[in-house]
Parts: C-alpha cells; sequence; structure tokens
C-alpha cells in the first residue's frame, strides 16, 4: 500500500540530513539576526551586512545549481541557458520593485524612470498590475514556466538531445539577453532595473528587510532540497535517471520520456525563477548581462565542481566556487578567469563526481584501512 | 613660377580668349564688406577667365594687397597689376587683403569650379567630381561653358548632372523640364532629396515639370531600392564567407570527435592576433614591404592556430572521448583561459590591424552601393580555402581518414585507420582553419581579447543547420544564414533580426534534426 504524500516527503531524507536541515535553518533563521542586530559592531561575533548579502546571494545561486542538478544530474540533460529563467524570474519581481519606487526616481514620476527617459506616457501592456506583489509573485512562477514548457515541449518532442539541446539552449538566452537590451523592449535597456527603495513600504536596505530576505533564501533552499530528494526518490524520479542511463530502452520498455523530461525541465526552471526572484532585492540590479552565455554556463561549473547527481553536491560547489570568485575578484583580479577555465578542466578531466565524490572516495579508503 | 606662367599659357592657347578680368571687379575683391568680396569672387569665378584662377590664388594664399586704390598682386620682392598679369614697380605701403574663412571656402569652390578647365584629366575629373555633390546655383553658366568645351564622355556626363542640379531652380520652367529630365538618370539619394521641392505642388508652379520630377524621384526611388538590395546581398555575402570560415573548422572537428570546440571563436582570436603580431615585426624590421604582411600572416595564423588545438586535444579533449558534455565544459574553460591569455599578453583593448593598401577603398558600383575590396579578398579567400579543404578532405589519404572516423569510429579503426592520430590531425586542420578565419576577421572588425565570443553561436549553428560532416551542408548554411541576416537587418534592424534568425534555427531543428544535408544510413545511439 502507498504511503501518504506526507509521510513519503518526509521519509525523503533520514535522520541525519533532517538534523543538518535542522541546524541549517536555525542558524539562519535565528543565529543570524541575533548576531546581526544584537551583537555590537565591534564584537567578533558580529555578523556584517556585507557577509549578510553575500551569504545571501550565494545561497540564491545554491537554489539555481540544485534546479541545474535536477535535470543535468538526475535527467542527463545539460542546460547552458538557465541563465535566463533566473532573470527571468528576477526581472518579473524587479517590475514590482521598481513600481515600488513610487515617485522617489529621479524625475518624480509614477513611471519608472527609464520609461520617462524614453517619453513614454503610460506603462506598456505587460506592466498591468505590476503593483501587486502577489500578481508578480505569481508571474514570477508562472513566466519561466510557461517559457520552459513551450521551448521544451518543441525540442524534446523532437527528441533534441545532448550537445544540441545544450547549444540551442544558449541560442536561447543569447537571443533573450539581445532582447532585453533594447530599450524598447520595455525593461529598462542595458541598465535594466536598478535603485530599488522598498517591497510592501518597507525600506529595502533596513537590516530587518535583509534578514528577511535572507531568511526567505534560506527556507526556500530548505524546502527546494527536501522536495528534490523526494522527486528524485519517487518513481519519477527513478524513471528520470533511467532515460539519463538508457533513452532508447525506457522508450521500448513503454514509457514516453517527452513528459518526464518537460516537468524536470519546468520545474528547474521555476525554481530557478524563484531563485532569481530572491537575488533581486538583495543584490538590488537586475540587467539582461545575467542572461549572458556565460553567465549560463557558470551554473554547470557549480554543479560540477559540487558533484552531479547529488543534491548536497550543487551546493557545496556554488558556495566553493562564488567564495572563490569573491576572494579571486578583490585580491587577483586577473587570475579568477584563468583559475575558473583551469576549474572547467579540471574538474571535467579528474573530478567527474566533484567534491562529494572526492569525500566520498576519501571516506571508503579510510573505512577500508580501519 | 615658371610653371604656373606655363599653365597659365596653355589657357590662353585653349581659350583663345585673352581678355584680361575686369578691374573693377577685382577692385571690389577689395572691398571692406565680406558680402562685396564673396558677389565679386563669384562673378570672377563665372567668367572663366583664365586670369580668374590667378587672382584667386594669389587671394587665397594671401598675396593680394591694394595700394592707391589699385589692386596689386604682390610675391616677394616682385609686383604685378592684378587684372592685368603684366609686372610693374612696387607700390608704397601696400594694405593685404584680409582673407576670412568665409571667403576662403568662397575661394576654394571658385578654385575648384575653375579647375574644370585645367588641361589635365584627372584634375578635372576630380574638380566635376567634386561639384557634382555640391552645386551651386550660380554656377550654372560656368558648368555650360565647361560642358560645351569638354572631351571626355565621362567628365561630361557628370558636368551634366551638375549643370541640371545648378538649374533646378531657374526661373524658366523649359530649363527646369530639361534639368529634372538629365536628373531623371541619376542614381544618388541626395538628388533625389534635391527633386523632392520639385514634386511638390506647393514649391512647383509648373505642372509638366512637377509631373517630370514626381516620375523622375520614382525613376531614382526604383534603382536606390536596387542598390540597397545589392548592398545587403553583398554583405550578407561577406558575413556568410565569414561564417563559413568560421564553421569550416568546427565542422571538421564536431563532425570527426563529436565534440563541439567551446574554445573555436578563441582559436580565431588567436589567428587574428597571429595576424597583429606579423603585423608589428613588419613594421618593425620591414617597414617597406608592410603591405605585404596578410599573406605571410596567413600562414602564421595557421600553424599558430593548429598549434594550439594540438595541445588542447593531446592534454584534454583526448581524456574526454564519448563524454561529450563534459568536453562542452572543458573546452569552455579553455576558451575562458585563452581569453585572459590574451588579455594579459596584449591588454584589455582591441589592437590596431591596418588594411594594406591594396586592401581599402572599393568598387563603387552605385552611389549607395561601394563593394569594399577588403570584403571582396575575403570572400575570394574564404573560397580558396574551401578548395583547399575540399581537396583535403576528398582527394588526400588524410581526408579518406577522416571521412572514415567521421562515418564510424570503430569500423575504421577496425581496417587499420590510426584513429587517434587522425583525431590529432583532424583537430589541427579544424583549428588551422580557424586561425585563416582570425586573419580574415582582423582585416574588417576590431581584434580583442573578446572577439572571438560572438562566433562561436553563430557558427555552431551553420554546423548545426548545414548537418555535421557536411561540407556542402556548411557552405549554403553558412551564406544562406549571412544573406539572411543581413537582408533582415536591412527590414527590422540588427538584434531583432538576430533573435529571427535564432528563433528560425530553433524552429529549422525541429523539422529537421539532422541538418539540410544529413548523412544517409541508420545510427545506433
Amino acid at each position: 500500500m502507498r504511503q501518504p504524500l506526507v509521510v513519503r516527503i518526509l521519509s525523503a531524507l533520514d535522520a541525519k540530513a533532517w538534523t543538518a536541515l535542522g541546524i541549517f535553518l536555525a542558524i539562519a533563521l535565528v543565529a543570524v539576526p541575533i548576531l546581526h542586530l544584537a551583537v555590537p559592531e565591534d564584537s567578533a561575533f558580529h555578523v556584517s551586512t556585507y557577509a549578510i548579502t553575500l551569504v545571501g546571494k550565494i545561497m540564491c545561486y545554491a537554489l539555481v545549481a540544485v534546479a541545474m542538478d535536477l535535470i543535468w544530474g538526475f535527467g542527463g540533460i545539460l542546460s547552458l541557458g538557465h541563465g535566463l529563467f533566473f532573470a527571468l524570474g528576477g526581472y518579473a519581481f524587479g517590475m514590482y520593485l521598481m513600481r515600488q519606487i513610487g515617485r522617489d526616481g529621479s524625475y518624480q514620476s509614477d513611471l519608472p524612470d527609464f520609461m520617462v527617459f524614453l517619453d513614454w506616457k503610460e506603462l506598456p501592456w505587460f506592466w498591468v498590475g505590476s503593483d501587486n506583489i502577489l500578481w508578480m509573485s505569481i508571474l514570477v512562477l508562472a513566466l519561466p514556466a510557461l517559457v520552459a514548457f513551450v521551448f521544451g515541449y518543441f525540442a524534446f518532442r523532437s527528441r533534441i538531445k545532448g550537445v544540441y539541446f545544450s547549444i540551442i539552449t544558449q541560442a536561447l538566452t543569447y537571443a533573450a539577453m539581445l532582447l532585453f537590451f533594447r530599450n524598447e523592449t520595455g525593461f529598462g535597456g542595458n541598465n535594466g532595473f536598478t535603485d530599488f527603495k522598498r517591497i510592501l513600504g518597507y525600506g529595502i536596505t533596513s537590516s530587518e528587510m535583509r534578514l528577511v530576505l535572507f531568511g526567505l533564501t534560506a527556507l526556500a533552499l530548505a524546502v527546494t532540497l527536501v522536495l528534490a530528494a523526494w522527486l528524485v526518490k519517487s518513481k519519477f524520479g527513478r524513471v528520470l535517471t533511467a532515460i539519463r542511463d538508457a533513452e532508447s530502452r525506457v522508450m521500448f520498455i513503454g514509457y514516453n520520456p517527452l513528459w518526464y523530461k518537460l516537468t524536470i525541465w519546468t520545474v528547474s526552471a521555476v525554481l530557478c525563477g524563484i531563485a532569481g526572484a530572491l537575488y533581486v532585492p538583495q543584490v538590488g540590479i537586475i540587467n539582461p548581462s545575467e542572461m549572458s552565455p556565460a553567465n549560463s554556463i557558470e551554473i554547470a561549473i557549480w554543479v560540477a565542481v559540487g558533484g552531479r547527481g547529488t543534491l548536497i553536491g550543487p551546493i557545496v560547489g556554488a558556495f566553493v566556487v562564488n567564495l572563490a570568485k569573491s576572494w579571486f575578484t578583490v585580491s587577483f583580479p586577473e587570475y579568477w578567469l584563468f583559475f575558473l577555465g583551469l576549474l572547467f578542466v579540471v574538474v571535467t578531466l579528474l573530478l567527474p563526481q566533484g567534491l562529494v565524490g572526492l569525500w566520498k572516495q576519501f571516506k571508503e579508503r579510510s573505512g577500508a584501512r580501519a | 613660377m615658371i610653371r604656373a606662367l606655363s599653365i597659365v599659357a596653355l589657357w590662353a592657347a585653349c581659350l583663345a580668349a585673352q581678355a584680361a578680368v575686369d578691374p573693377a571687379q577685382v577692385r571690389r575683391l577689395a572691398a571692406e564688406d565680406s558680402t562685396e568680396k564673396v558677389a565679386a569672387i563669384r562673378e570672377i569665378a563665372v567668367s572663366a577667365d583664365p586670369d580668374a584662377n590667378r587672382v584667386l590664388k594669389a587671394m587665397a594664399d594671401g598675396n593680394l594687397y591694394v595700394a592707391g586704390g589699385k589692386v596689386f598682386v604682390i610675391d616677394g620682392e616682385q609686383a604685378f597689376d592684378a587684372a592685368t598679369g603684366s609686372e610693374v614697380g612696387l607700390p608704397e605701403n601696400p594694405d593685404s587683403v584680409t582673407v576670412n574663412n568665409r571667403i576662403r571656402g568662397e575661394l576654394a569652390n571658385a578654385l575648384a569650379a575653375l579647375r574644370l578647365f585645367d588641361p589635365d584629366r584627372a584634375t578635372r575629373l576630380a574638380s566635376a567630381k567634386e561639384l557634382q555633390s555640391n552645386v551651386d546655383a550660380a554656377m550654372a553658366p560656368l558648368l555650360a561653358r565647361a560642358m560645351a568645351q569638354e572631351k571626355d564622355a565621362e567628365i561630361k556626363a557628370m558636368l551634366a548632372d551638375a549643370h541640371a542640379q545648378a538649374s533646378l531652380k531657374n526661373a524658366d520652367p523649359a530649363v527646369r523640364l530639361a534639368a529634372v529630365k538629365t536628373l531623371a538618370e541619376s542614381s544618388s539619394p541626395a538628388v533625389k532629396s534635391m527633386l523632392l521641392p520639385l514634386a511638390d505642388k506647393a514649391s512647383e508652379a509648373d505642372e509638366s515639370v512637377r509631373l517630370e520630377a514626381v516620375a523622375a524621384v520614382k525613376a531614382i526611388e526604383r534603382r536606390l531600392a536596387w542598390g540597397d538590395t545589392l548592398a545587403s546581398i553583398f554583405s550578407g555575402l561577406s558575413l556568410g564567407s565569414i561564417l563559413l570560415l568560421a564553421a569550416l573548422g568546427l565542422a571538421i572537428t564536431y563532425g570527426v570527435m563529436g565534440v563541439i570546440n567551446m574554445a573555436h571563436g578563441e582559436l580565431l582570436m588567436v589567428g587574428a592576433y597571429s595576424a597583429y603580431g606579423v603585423q608589428s615585426l613588419f613594421r618593425a624590421y620591414a617597414p617597406d614591404l608592410i603591405d605585404w604582411y596578410v599573406p605571410v600572416a596567413v600562414p602564421v595564423a595557421f600553424f599558430a592556430a593548429a598549434l594550439v588545438g594540438v595541445v588542447m586535444e593531446r592534454t584534454v579533449i583526448r581524456w574526454l572521448y564519448g563524454r561529450t558534455l563534459e568536453t562542452l565544459l572543458a573546452t569552455w574553460g579553455i576558451s575562458l583561459i585563452l581569453i585572459q591569455a590574451a588579455r594579459v599578453l596584449f591588454g584589455a583593448q582591441n589592437v590596431e590591424v591596418a588594411n594594406p593598401t591594396w586592401m581599402s577603398g572599393g568598387i563603387e558600383l552605385m552611389p549607395n552601393l561601394m563593394l569594399p575590396w577588403n570584403r571582396i579578398v575575403i570572400i575570394g579567400f574564404a573560397l580558396f580555402v574551401l578548395f583547399l579543404v575540399w581537396i583535403l578532405m576528398n582527394k588526400t589519404r588524410l581526408g579518406m581518414f577522416v571521412r572514415a572516423v567521421t562515418q564510424n569510429r570503430p569500423m575504421a579503426a577496425c581496417v587499420g585507420v590510426p584513429t587517434s592520430r587522425i583525431d590529432t590531425l583532424a583537430f589541427a586542420l579544424g583549428a588551422g582553419i580557424a586561425g585563416l578565419g582570425g586573419v580574415a576577421l582582423s582585416q574588417i572588425s576590431n581584434v580583442g581579447p573578446d572577439m572571438g565570443q560572438g562566433y562561436i553561436v553563430d557558427s555552431f549553428m551553420v554546423v548545426v543547420v548545414g548537418g555535421v560532416g557536411q561540407l556542402a551542408g556548411a557552405v549554403w548554411a553558412a551564406l544562406g544564414l549571412g544573406i539572411f541576416s543581413k537582408v533582415l537587418e536591412g527590414w527590422a534592424g540588427a538584434v531583432i533580426a538576430k533573435i529571427c534568425v535564432l528563433v528560425a534555427i530553433i524552429v529549422f531543428i525541429q523539422k529537421r534534426p539532422q541538418g539540410i544535408f544529413a548523412l544517409k544510413g541508420r545510427f545506433v545511439e
């Protein structure tokens, strides 16, 4: 007999994983706010605004990495266009943030500054309802889902896969980037959206708002992890893995890979959209360069560094690569691209299982010795 | 001085009108009022008198003086009467005639018009060409006179055109009508805008002139549209030949190894920087031969890029066979390293690669259709490379092996093809062709560390549309994509055109996942 859904979801993680997740949430939702607000700034235990923004940003990236892992690690589909879905979510929420600026922009107009600049007299039709946070939150989910579904349906239906699929996704995000770079498209051209003031009337740069966004991101990451663990362990996840390993055989058995691929592809896009929406208020800017092919391909390297086909791997990878990036771009800006390039080469050549695989190997070896 | 005199003498011979310039006009040249001076300059120019050139030139050089109500040309210690040109004694206390910017411009125009009577054909041609694009209504009589004595058909046609332009504002409707009729043969956008007021009821009273002007404008527009279409087809061809150079190499490596080399664009960059390096060497050691650096750069770029390719293949790609998605990432990493290496070695700014003189300029087929030499050379170069590759792939043993490995690697290995050596050679070949593409690119666009980034998607699209392992497919796809996107650019602007092309390709792959020319046979995935 099938167990109830809640039980199945709860049993997706083992006891150790639940404990780790609990600790993570306790730190993010309780410890960090206390250390940031209550501990004086000169104390060694104070958590600075910079750290909160940095970690919050990287958690958004980690969310994207998990989404990428779902399709690449478990579905065997390498997308080089996930930056598009991330940016779509970010733009959708950015529209709301732009409207929240109200008359505080440099032109004191009801319209966002860039529209005044273009001499537009009223909001274009696709901006209707952009002052409603509920509607925009729906768009954050629906826009990436719609784009992913339509694109994925046509791509998977004609059984485009492997390298072809990767390059076409890259072309897709490249085309979207060009489109968003145009001023006439109505999303601020190459400056994108920035100078946000508030969410729901509360100042966006206040410590409390930062902590709320930080906590929301941590929560989103945790929920995503649990759902992803359940998803890949369910029957759906197993069929998906089978498709990754031997698509033809799965078809001969009688499954249609289209819907499995399409589902995980759309879910992955929606997760990216959520990450984008959480990213924009924390970083304070969204512009078309988020859609550049280079950004999307970087997502793949986070996953590869951490370890494909595991759920913790992408998170580890996102943190390691992005912390390294923050450090390098400050200390040795000239060597960052060398390092990143080498990372691509070394990880694919020597570490096909990523850091998590390395850790597992290490444990096995020390276990065998003991 | 002797030369100047002899030219004056020549004019005298050919004009047979030896009357000196009207002294009254010359006196007005020295008037206080600039407007008065300008009027005098115009009148003197229109007279097309041989002496006019002498006087106006002296004025432009600042050698015109006035003393005691008479005007002199003073050159060093000698003085001449301005009107007659005969030598006179040095006058006392001469005042130089002031020449301000307005006067200077007017003098330049007048002298240009007078050059229409120069005995040298090239000078007349240049002068006629200049007047064609910048004519004044007052010059009509001068042009008529020049036309009457012009023997050369080409210059005469130009003068007729300029004369017609000058007569468009003539009070006599018959003159205007004749002018409009002449100009209807033109195909320049400037003439069209000149005719527009005559095609308008508000500014043209005479009905027959107006109708004629409307017809003339239509005729010119038709010709202009032709020119525009041809121009976009030509730039499409040119873009297509660049795409072809970029895609040929990619097609070979992708066909043989099923590997997408994301660093392919950076191999173009290596080729372009090789061209830059060769140019710098020529500048430093053989400045006389600088025009011939391009032919030297071609093999240098080929081997430089091929070397990079071999290193890539031996150190990275070789170990990733069968893991195509990983290869994608690893080659992307290599491209990042190459870009950063170029930045460190040559700086982040674009470097300057100049066209040799034989590649600059172009053929002007129509006023709005110019075929630059560098683009023509590149189209030819692309054809040449294509021909070489075709020979190599179809007529040599190496080519046969490459094709064999492309079609069926295990079977090729079974019959004794050294597949691993073929892989290296094929990769080197593909990389070398990219290097050649880089030399071509260096002649028409900026050379900088990021230059290769934009080409990887485009050239991969060519490979995808053309079909893997198919030279013919790559050719058709490159030219088709080039022309399609340039023609579209003319209608919709560059960005929209690019998006349309990408969307069209995505749709195209839905229908024909194997490209235009699919390899025949059955494949097991």
